[in-house]
């Protein structure tokens, strides 16, 4: 078997290049991703001002980046009123060498870990692994992915490009077990083998999807009971968030768990919502000795700065954009090669892996616009990928053949008679190269389909006849 | 006695470089359903292309160019309306022209004045004109692509389904996903040539299911897109733009 391609941005093409075919996975990608969508039309019908909804928490989000360092200090005052630790990290490396020392001195056997984009982001299980400490994803579908030693393909579904019967082989071939692809008989096992894992562990690691600057607060929502059991089981609860994930206020959270929970997985709710406030106080029975809370820069306050990119910072990773995109449905979270795909991936990956390995993607979108239209914040995502293909074409990341052919266009569209010029000798020319179906075959469409065979006249030529007969 | 005066409403024509080479039938038919609905249709034949491919590619210095050309020739024709055959061309002007290109100050002017004279046909029609019936006749099972910039960015999704209502011997089916892109996307049909032709292929089996006979939609670029592969598998279904059934009549 040939070594996979390396799942990131320069390898675009080929990471295409190898799934596009592949019937069977996007058979995956578009069973999931359908499921998604028809279950959130469900639930956001029960208003009837979803808009008005999406608008409110663009608001808030665009007031919250506004004054973000203001809303940051109010944050880490209020969390270490309660017992919390934060921490600040510029970079990835930074972040990862924070938690590396709060695990290293804590020591423990494993360390458990619930689903975060933001550890991925910063790379931060492979690090702790490499370190020699062993790591646990407890997220059902992370735990999958973590087996089958990829990357998550999905920002709140990390195993969707996978069918039952694949995770089935997987279990079998990694866990010893006897194969079987029954939904339940396969949680069961994790399951179990979590639960070890889960009272062995010092140190829990989670990611945070809202934190509220007034009192400290993280919020965090899942499904399975691991972050309950990640966050508050182990004597020492390590946080990770970006620093955009923050909320004013109480009131505030409200509207974001139902923009989110509705627009993720079609939920009114998600079946647990975590508010963690410090750690346990001295008359609680359950929860951490320590909390401690790193707050990730790493290029947000580039984003913050840039008017251009300051919108992508108001991302609740729902993932609804990536559910609806007919590219990311044809070719998968992996073909991206970045942590962070779809839409709302293309527009962010530029800024953490550079623009020179991440120029593929914002070119690769139609720019239909339904990543937008879902948005439950109203990112306009197509119109950022718009900026981003002119920054890179501005700054000489374009194929030369490209620029000579758009100076020629322009040159000739510039110039209405040579435009009329050049239109008469395409249309004499072309009929030459015209095949089986009339049409004309194009070589990068490797006969898939066609392009038309033009006119004999053109517009300008049939309205002369038109002028002249009226 | 009594006198009628009909306000005749004039129309300059939008046509973009596509139609004018590929499609010019389309044009003209836009023109035969403007004029038959009592509009006074002028055309400027300096205008070329208002600079789409380019900025789509990020090359907005060439677009601007040609943007700063469409607006000497549209700003102060003396028409009341721009109507285009297309809702993606009247997107560029309408939305693009916008802040995203950074225009010199005295075309932002221009394009200002401008942007609010442009509709896209099918627009025109139901939303201006207030017409539901031109008088059309077409016996076929047709069906809907909405096309993005249309649907999403001027909000057309009525208007052309309105229109082909009206229609004698019309049986409008809708296929499922009709909102789905097909894939075109100008250059990204180039340069992303595979996940074009995998977005195209899931756009035809939708067509297919909705057991239509014509595939029609208010942009010939989508349309063009479509015909492509359904002319290359030798299905029996055809592309049409919408002008080309409205200015159909009875044989």
């Amino acid at each position: 078997m040939s070594t996979p391609t390396p799942i990131v941005p320069e390898h675009f093409k080929q990471l295409v290049g190898e799934r596009i075919h592949d019937d069977a996975l996007r058979g995956n990608i578009r069973r999931a991703t359908r499921t998604s969508l028809e279950k959130r039309l469900a639930v956001i019908s029960d208003y009837d001002d979803w808009e008005e909804l999406r608008s409110l928490g663009y608001d808030i989000k665009r007031h919250v980046i506004d004054h973000l360092p203001y809303y940051l200090k109010k944050f880490e005052h209020a969390a270490a009123a309660a017992g919390a630790v934060v921490h600040f990290a510029t970079d990835a490396a930074e972040a990862r060498e924070i938690v590396h020392g709060l695990a290293v001195q804590r020591g423990g056997p494993v360390i458990v870990k619930s689903k975060s984009m933001t550890t991925e982001e910063i790379g931060l299980t492979h690090a702790l692994e490499d370190a020699g400490i062993r790591t646990v994803e407890t997220d059902l579908g992370e735990y999958i992915v973590q087996l089958a030693k990829e990357p998550p393909s999905h920002i709140t579904a990390p195993a969707l490009h996978k069918s039952r019967g694949e995770i089935g082989r997987l279990f079998a071939d990694t866990l010893g077990i006897e194969y079987t692809d029954d939904p339940e008989e396969l949680t069961a096992i994790a399951r179990r083998l979590l639960r070890e894992d889960f009272l062995a562990a010092d140190v829990g690691i989670s990611g945070v999807n809202f934190a509220i600057a007034e009192s400290g607060t993280l919020c965090i929502v899942e499904n399975e009971g691991n972050v309950r059991l990640s966050t508050g089981l182990p004597k020492t609860h390590i946080a990770v968030m970006g620093m955009e994930k923050l909320l004013p206020d109480m009131e505030s959270l409200g509207l974001f768990l139902n923009l989110l929970g509705r627009s993720a997985t079609g939920q009114r709710l998600t079946c647990y919502t975590s508010l963690i406030t410090g750690p346990r106080r001295p008359h609680e029975r359950d929860g951490p000795d320590e909390v401690h809370i790193v707050i990730l820069d790493n290029g947000r306050s580039r984003m913050m700065r840039d008017p251009h990119l300051r919108e992508a910072l108001f991302c609740i990773r729902c993932g609804a954009c990536m559910n609806v995109c007919p590219v990311y449905q044809s070719i998968g979270g992996h073909g991206y090669g970045s942590v962070y795909s779809g839409p709302i991936g293309s527009i962010i990956t530029p800024v953490f892996y550079g623009e020179k390995r991440s120029r593929a993607l914002p070119f690769a979108s139609s720019l239909c616009g339904a990543c937008a239209e879902i948005c439950p914040v109203k990112i306009d995502i197509h119109h950022h990928l718009l900026w981003w293909r002119k920054s890179m074409v501005g700054s000489g990341d374009a194929p030369r053949s490209e620029r000579l052919m758009m100076r020629i266009f322009l040159a000739v569209s510039r110039r209405p008679a040579l435009f009329d010029l050049a239109g008469r000798i395409a249309r004499l020319f072309t009929p030459l190269f015209r095949d089986g179906d009339g049409g004309i075959s194009v070589p990068v469409w490797r006969g898939s389909r066609s392009f038309p065979a033009p006119p004999k006249k053109s517009f300008k030529q049939l309205w002369r006849h038109h002028e002249q007969r009226s | 006695m009594s006198h009628t005066f009909v306000r005749i409403v004039h129309v300059s024509l939008f046509i973009p470089c596509l139609t004018d080479q590929l499609f010019p039938e389309t044009g003209m038919n836009m023109v035969r359903v403007l004029e038959r609905v009592g509009v006074r249709v002028t055309y400027d034949r300096r205008q070329t292309c208002c600079g789409q491919p380019a900025f789509n590619t990020g090359y907005h210095d060439e677009s601007r160019r040609l943007a700063m050309h469409f607006l000497d020739i549209f700003d102060g024709d003396g028409a009341e309306y721009i109507v285009a055959p297309s809702g993606s061309c009247a997107t560029m002007v309408t939305v693009f022209y916008g802040d995203l290109l950074s225009l010199p100050p005295e075309y932002r002017e221009k394009a200002g004045r401008v942007r609010e004279r442009v509709r896209e046909f099918t627009s025109f029609l139901v939303d201006v004109m207030h017409v539901e019936d031109v008088g059309a006749a077409f016996s076929s099972r047709v069906t809907v692509h909405d096309s993005c910039h249309a649907l999403r960015e001027l909000h057309i999704k009525q208007q052309p389904r309105t229109l082909l209502r009206a229609v004698r011997g019309l049986q409008l089916v809708e296929m499922d996903e009709a909102e789905r892109c097909c894939g075109f996307g100008g250059t990204f049909s180039v340069k992303h040539a595979d996940i074009s032709t995998a977005m195209l292929e899931e756009k035809v089996a939708s067509i297919e299911r909705s057991g239509a006979a014509v595939v029609t939609g208010v942009d010939s670029s989508c349309l063009m897109q479509i015909d492509g592969m359904l002319r290359r598998r030798g299905l029996p279904v055809r592309t049409m733009h919408i002008a080309d059934i409205l200015a159909s009549e009875a044989a």
